[in-house]
């Protein structure tokens, strides 16, 4: 049975369709990335996949269970076993990395703070902040603060780690140490993992399989190699990075020389 | 006309929607204040509550303080200017303590509290949500009602009436200083006419009004930080929208509470 199971699933915004009827499966231990160009749906679907937001129709279950749809106590236990690092990091500006980390532990679990405060140590030193930990957010670079978002979603040691635009306005170096980052944790700790991410080395590197997201729909879903050689032209498109609408120099220039012949140009 | 009736309905629809969020999240709030009480709750909720208090209370204790003294020279001298003139300058005293005690103490720290603090708590939530903190809380199992209303509407709800009672010694003090200045009322004799003067219903009426008023200034700040949409520019307007309309409600509550406390003396 698929750790998530996204059915028929469609999500409306004042009446403009951003989902429109999507079907995946996530397997255990699987790493999935949601790949899309901007304004394709990819974070709309992971909000549906937390359950910050409601869909108009269809059912997202993550481990059995209709994630829209069940009891406030079995999705509070539900968001437990999932971690969630945002694009934003959205760490707590008023904690300091430590606090935040320890945060999930202290109100969730009867850990003693002696055990806390070794848990919080050993989730920084897998991410490379051990000695970043009584820092504040403001702090931090923006690489850092990526993973000190990871350290805090590792926190509760989640099944399934959610991971919002990890290397979006990274350097390619910080980057990649994101990407091995994300390969550890899931050979180390068996997770399943969604990365939402429209950046196509970091997909290949670290993908077992990529789902496509083009205007609310899934034009293609497969493994790195299917997907690289699929013959979908809005795959090929988004892979070889080839340009859609842009305004040629000539049609501007025409467009220009309509509007001043406008009545309401010459008002 | 049909355009003005769309206008009226749409705003009436508004203001009740608006009036209807602050009533469910006053119900949330007061379900999940359990856990900011101390001993009983959860110890890091009552830390964050004292820290509120510290914020609200201890931090605006001087600006109360000194407006509650420039508050109680002014009705001192405008009364004395008046009373004078009929030889019933005593009356004064009268003036000063009783109006203090049910009007001016709890309705000036209310603006005060409103200023200061109803706008930092749409700023500080306005900002959350901005920068997705809110959606990592709710993400990491922790509700938000719970987590950022409770402390805040519990501090809010100690510090606004103490405040109100310093209010109210420092405006008596200052009549008490117009007196011996004006008159070379002895101070102790001063503080025995206002002994004679007010009457335990005032101080518990004024109480009782500083209970409403807190509860006023957090939740209208606290709607207003949740209601942000966008960006920087929206938690800018909510700020605003904080100290407007919290500062209207508590002289509208202010007018129907002293219009029952008049009418049950009366009847």
């Amino acid at each position: 049975m698929p750790i998530i199971s996204i059915r028929d699933l469609v999500v409306e915004y004042d009446g403009r369709r951003i989902l429109d009827g999507l079907n995946l499966d996530i397997e255990h231990g699987e790493t999935m990335v949601l790949l899309g160009g901007s304004g394709s749906g990819k974070s709309t679907l992971l909000r549906q996949i937390l359950a910050l937001e409601h869909p108009k129709s269809g059912s997202v279950h993550v481990k059995g269970t209709d994630i829209a749809r069940c009891s406030a106590a079995e999705l509070k236990t539900l968001r437990r076993s999932i971690g969630v690092a945002f694009q934003s990091a959205a760490l707590f500006n008023s904690l300091s990395v430590e606090d935040n980390v320890a945060l999930t532990l202290r109100e969730h679990t009867r850990l003693a703070p002696s055990i806390v405060d070794l848990v919080v140590w050993m989730k920084l030193v897998v991410v490379g902040l051990a000695d970043f930990g009584k820092l504040h957010p403001q702090e931090l670079s923006g690489g850092m603060k990526k993973r000190a978002a990871v350290a805090r979603a590792l926190a509760l040691g989640p099944e399934i780690l959610v991971l919002d635009e990890p290397s979006a306005g990274l350097d390619p170096i910080v980057a990649a140490e994101l990407d091995e980052l994300i390969l550890l944790l899931k050979e180390a700790f068996q997770m399943t993992v969604i990365v939402v991410t429209h950046e196509l080395p970091s997909a290949f590197r670290i993908a077992d399989r990529i789902a496509m997201l083009y205007q609310g729909r899934f034009c293609s879903i497969g493994t790195r190699d299917e997907i690289k050689a699929s013959q979908d032209p809005r795959v090929q498109q988004f892979l070889n990075r080839i340009p859609g609408n842009i305004a040629k120099a000539p049609a501007v220039a025409a467009y220009f020389e309509k509007y001043v012949h406008t009545p309401e140009a010459n008002a | 006309m049909a355009t003005v009736l769309e206008n009226v309905g749409t705003k009436t629809i508004e203001h009740l929607d608006y009036v209807g969020s602050l009533n469910i999240q006053l119900w949330a709030t007061l379900r999940a204040m359990g856990s900011a009480l101390p001993f009983l709750g959860n110890r890091y909720r009552w830390r964050a509550t004292v820290q509120q208090m510290l914020q609200i209370g201890v931090d605006a204790l001087p600006m109360v303080s000194l407006m509650a003294i420039c508050a109680g020279f002014i009705l001192a001298m405008q009364g004395a200017s008046e009373l004078r003139r009929f030889g019933a300058l005593h009356y004064v005293i009268d003036l000063v303590s009783v109006g203090f005690t049910r009007e001016l103490g709890p309705l000036l720290t209310a603006i005060a509290v409103s200023g200061r603090s109803g706008s930092s708590f749409a700023a500080e939530i306005g900002t959350m949500k901005v920068t997705e903190e809110l959606d990592s809380l709710r993400v990491m199992a922790l509700e938000p009602v719970e987590f950022i209303l409770a402390p805040k509407y519990l501090a809010a709800l100690i510090t606004v009436p103490s405040l109100s009672i310093v209010s109210n010694f420092c405006g008596i003090l200052a009549g008490g200083l117009f007196m011996f200045f004006s008159t070379r009322l002895a101070p102790l004799l001063y503080f025995r006419y206002v002994l004679d003067s007010i009457v335990l219903r005032d101080v518990v009426t004024g109480l009782i009004k500083s209970l409403a008023f807190a509860t006023i200034i957090a939740h209208v700040g606290c709607l207003e930080g949740f209601r942000v949409r966008g960006g920087p520019d929206s938690v800018g307007r909510s700020t605003t929208n904080a100290v407007v309309k919290s500062t209207f409600l508590v002289i509208v509550a202010d007018a129907v509470f002293t219009a029952i406390f008049y009418l049950t003396v009366k009847s």
